[in-house]
Parts: C-alpha cells; structure tokens; sequence
C-alpha cells in the first residue's frame, strides 16, 4: 500500500517535472520555428516558385519544381563559383589551422608574457569583419597600399590585389588572418588538456621535439582538430561580410555566399534582383554544409572506436 | 639557462604578435593622418591629427547610439530565450544535451544569406523592415544557439546538492531558477552576453538588408559601409569610424579576456 503511494507520489514529482521543463524550454522552441525553421522553408520554398520583382510583390510568382536548379546547374558562372568557393574555404583553412597550430605549439611553452601576447591574438577575430575587411582594402590597394609599397621595396612588382583576377587571393590572405585566432585558442586549449607525463614519459625514452609532436601532441589532438575543421568549414562556406566589403565579390573572389548576396538583394555586379536564383544557392550552400557534416560525424565515430 | 631561451622566445612572440596585429595599427595609424599625408603611407602618423575623429563624432554619434541600443536589446532577447531553455536541458533533463547541441550546430549552418532572405520576405510582409526591433531579432539568431550550448555545458556540470535541497524544502522550479541556478551561473552568462553583444554590433548581413533604408536609425557598420559606397573614399574618417567601432572589442579583451577565451573554447570543445 505504502509503496504503490510512494510509487504515484514519485510519478506526480516526474510528471510536473517534464511539465515544468516544458514551460522553460517553450520560448526556445517557438523562437526557433519562427527565426530558423520559417526563415528556411520560406527560402526552399523561393527556390521552388519562379519570383521576379514584381511577383516578390503580388506573391503570385508560379511554382516551378525545380527548374531553377536545372537552370543553375547547367550554368558555367555556377561552376566556376563553386570552384572559387572551394578554392577560398580549402586554403583558407588549411592555413589557418596549420598557423594556429604552429602558434599554439609556441604559446604553449609558457615564457614571460606569452598569457598576454596570446590574449593580444584575439584582436583579429573580435573585431567586426567589416572593419578588418575595410582596412585590409587600404592595405592592398593597388597605388598607395603598404603591402604593395613593401613588395617593391623588396624588389618585386606592385601587385593589383584587389582587381578581379587577383582578388579571390586577396580576399583568401584577409580570411586567413581572421580565422587564426580562433583556431589558436581551441587548439591551445587541446594542448592544455595533454597530460605533461607524456612528454616526459617520450623525453625519458629519448624522443626529440619533432617526434614527439607527430607521436603525442597530434594524435590526442585529432577530436579538437576534427571540431576546428568543421567549425572552419561551417563559417568559411558562408563568408559574406569580409568579401563583399573588400572587393563585393567581384572577379575571382565570388563565391557562393557572395554571389546569393547579389542576387537576392540586387547588389554588387548583380543590378537585376533574382529571388528565386539566390535561394536555390542558398539551399546549395546548405547542402554543401550538411555533406560536410556528415563526414565530420563520421570522422568523429571512427576516433571513438 | 632556461632563463635565456624562455626570454628568446619571448621575443620572438612579440615579433609574431606585431605582424598580426599590424592591420589594426595601420588603421589607427592612418586614423590619425592628415589627408594629405594618408597615401604617403609613413609608418608613423607624422602629420597628426585629430580633425577625422572630429568629423566621426560629429556624424557617426546616431549610428552609434543604434548599434548600442541593438547589441544590448540583442543580449536581453538572447539571454531571455537562452537561460530557461538551458535550464529545462541541463538542469530538468529535457531531451538529451548531445542531440539538442546536433540541432543547434544544424541551425548554425544556414548560412547568413539564407536567413537575410528569409527575414527579408517575412519581414516584408510583417511590415518590419527597416526597423529596429526587426533587426534586433534577426541579429539574435546569431547568438542563441551558441548560448543555449555555453550554458547548458555550464549547468550540467553545476553541483546539484544546493538545488536539490531546495527541491526538498519545497521550492518551485521558477524559485530555484532565478534564486539558485542563475546567480550561480553568473560567469556563463556573463561570456554569452559579451559575445551576444559582440556579434549584434559587428552584424553586416541583417543591416545591409533588412535595415537599409533605416536612415540615422542604422547601426555602426552601415555608417562605415555609406562611406565605402561613396565615389571619392575618404580614408581618414573611415579609419576614424573603424576605430572608434572597435571600441567594444579593446573593452572586452582589457575587462573581460579570460571570460571570452572560455567562450571561445566551450562552444566548441563540449560536446
């Protein structure tokens, strides 16, 4: 008797439980149905139907199934976009991580003032993007960029940085310097979480520096690396503000991002607004991050077996 | 010995650390450059000035109080949305941590773009384009899946004797909430707001489009973009506003560094 009491009180607690918990986590799931689920099937949905200006306005545009990305797809601007896209996410990477790795292998040998200095690393990546962009413009404009001015002080020829056929290096060489910081206080914080006893351990059994960096400090950093890769990818995909403020995605330096930036709100190159052509490499972009991710969980699982 | 070649390093480090910081030098530097002088490129400002913070305060003062009132409604809207979900996840054990974070990280993917022209089409038809309290929610969808992340890691790993006591005195869930978990989770929330902050005040995308025709009632980065667009880019003063706009960030990083550096690494590490 005393137990099937207990037993119903016990129910009674878990069920107002799951009911208060309800309540708390209501406001996030109503928000996130209309800031992220409504934003997204609205965009599918623009992808679908074939919008014009005018029919943006009437909302009486005709659905199309999925013309426009048979459109897109048989489209060289859409290749060659891709191709710029992958250019400026793969590079952009792999140095950022092997900087940030070179940097926090440095930091993490603890001599004076490296807390500080590893600290001032974070300016890049806390400023807003449009003002790093701003001012790496002035730094690689063609005439009085003090890029430009050193590269000929050293003997070589000034450089058009920022002119369609050179800027997707431009655009790369500012990414880069941006995304540093951010893989150097991850990985750092990987570093921190070696145990020092394996370092002695190998030093005892006669391993010098570069051995056992291959042998301890990468592989026991393969999770954290795996997350600074995915995060790379994730944020580098749908670089906007850098690009556009340094060169509005002209030339070589449009990507997909950019280039859905153009169309759908009529700016830079693209003085024509197409709705519908923006969403469908949107949608693209999205699919693209989703690939990745998938491989990223995979990765992951092969490292917990 | 080791003495040495720990202060050997140390110079190198400043040597490294000078090269990246060097874009944000140049823009202070040239900030304080007179026109004339801005394309001889001299690594010190020799013909200094202050005539374009003049010109900046003069005209950018708006965009500035805009981008304050966005980036703190901002934190209020994130932290509002964040913290009882995080403690209906952490605390309450709604759904599993791991599989509300997958969907978080799923919703951090769409890319800005896609998110503007959503906005774009539902604001369009709300009426809410142009205004304030449009792109104070859109610039909060930054912010609160990385939040909901932080502060549940945070409150999962938070001692349970204290709550658990008060659940034994009777205390309600909303009690022990705003008297116990919050103040006790005080240094999470503070990382999110800093960041919350950050990102609303660094927003391009949603300002560029769902806040164009804003007028004075646009944040900073557009009044730095107006002078990008213009036909004779005057340098100085765009400098200037740049400078001025960084001013959160040399803030954050004198007040508050070991607060973002934990935020950087908890979004990413925890799992």
């Amino acid at each position: 008797m005393k137990s099937i009491a207990q037993h119903t009180q016990q129910s009674t607690v878990a069920r107002k439980k799951t009911i208060a918990a309800l309540g708390f986590i209501a406001p996030l799931i109503i928000y996130f149905i209309a800031f992220y689920v409504a934003p997204l099937i609205q965009n599918i949905s623009m992808s679908l139907h074939h919008f014009t200006r005018k029919s943006f306005v009437t909302g009486e545009a005709p659905f199309v199934g999925f013309d426009i990305y048979k459109e897109l797809l048989s489209n060289t601007e859409f290749w060659i976009t891709l191709r710029q896209t992958l250019l400026f996410v793969v590079l952009s990477i792999i140095f950022q991580y092997s900087i940030g790795l070179l940097l926090a292998v440095f930091f993490n040998q603890n001599f004076k003032l490296s807390n500080f200095l590893r600290g001032l690393f974070l300016v890049p990546w806390l400023l807003p993007p449009m003002i790093s962009g701003t001012t790496w413009q002035w730094i690689m404009d063609a005439d009085n960029g003090i890029l430009n001015k050193l590269i000929v002080a050293l003997g070589g020829n000034p450089i058009w940085w920022l002119q369609s056929s050179h800027s997707i290096w431009a655009v790369i060489i500012a990414n880069i310097w941006l995304g540093i910081p951010f893989n150097l206080v991850i990985l750092y914080s990987g570093l921190q979480n070696i145990n020092n006893d394996l370092y002695e351990a190998a030093s005892l059994d006669g391993c010098g520096p570069w051995k056992r960096f291959w042998n301890i400090t990468f592989p026991l950093l393969k999770p954290v690396t795996l997350i600074c890769l995915l995060l790379g990818f994730v944020y580098t995909l749908k670089t906007v503000d850098i690009i556009w403020i340094m060169t509005q995605g002209s030339g070589t330096s449009q990507t997909l991002a950019t280039w859905s930036y153009a169309m759908a709100f009529g700016k830079g190159h693209s003085s024509t607004i197409q709705y519908s052509q923006a969403s469908a490499v949107g949608t693209i972009l999205i699919l693209i991050a989703l690939v990745f991710a998938c491989v990223y969980l995979w990765a992951q699982r092969q490292e917990e077996q | 010995m080791r003495h040495r070649s720990s202060w050997y390093k140390t110079v190198i480090a400043c040597v490294i650390t000078a090269i990246m910081l060097f874009p944000v030098y140049w823009m202070i530097n040239i900030s304080f450059t007179q026109r004339r002088s801005i394309r001889s490129g001299s690594i010190i400002p020799v013909d200094f000035t202050v005539e374009h913070y003049e010109e900046v305060l003069s005209d950018q003062l708006p965009y500035l109080g805009t981008s304050l009132v966005i980036a703190i409604s901002c934190v209020l809207v994130t932290l509002l949305i964040a913290l009882p979900a995080s403690y209906a996840i952490g605390i309450l054990n709604i759904g599993g941590v791991r599989s509300v974070n997958f969907i978080l990280v799923l919703a951090q993917m769409i890319p800005a773009v896609v998110m503007a022209l959503g906005f774009y089409q539902i604001f369009n038809k709300l009426g809410m384009l142009d205004t304030l309290r449009g792109l104070i929610l859109a610039d909060s969808t930054i912010a609160v899946p990385f939040a909901v992340m932080l502060l549940t890691s945070y409150m999962v790993s938070m001692p349970k004797s204290l709550i658990e006591a008060a659940a034994i005195d009777g205390a309600s869930h909303w009690s022990i909430f705003t008297k116990i978990v919050i103040p006790l989770s005080r240094n999470s929330i503070v990382t999110t707001a800093l960041f919350a902050f950050l990102w609303a005040w660094s927003d391009f995308m949603f300002a560029s489009t769902l806040d164009s025709g804003g007028g004075k009632l646009r944040p900073i980065t557009m009044g730095i973009y107006d002078y990008i667009g213009a036909q004779n880019q005057e340098w100085g003063p765009m400098m200037a506003t740049a400078v001025v706009a960084s001013i959160p960030t040399a803030v954050l990083l004198i007040v508050a560094q070991k607060y973002v550096a934990a935020g950087v690494t908890a979004g990413a590490i925890k799992d």
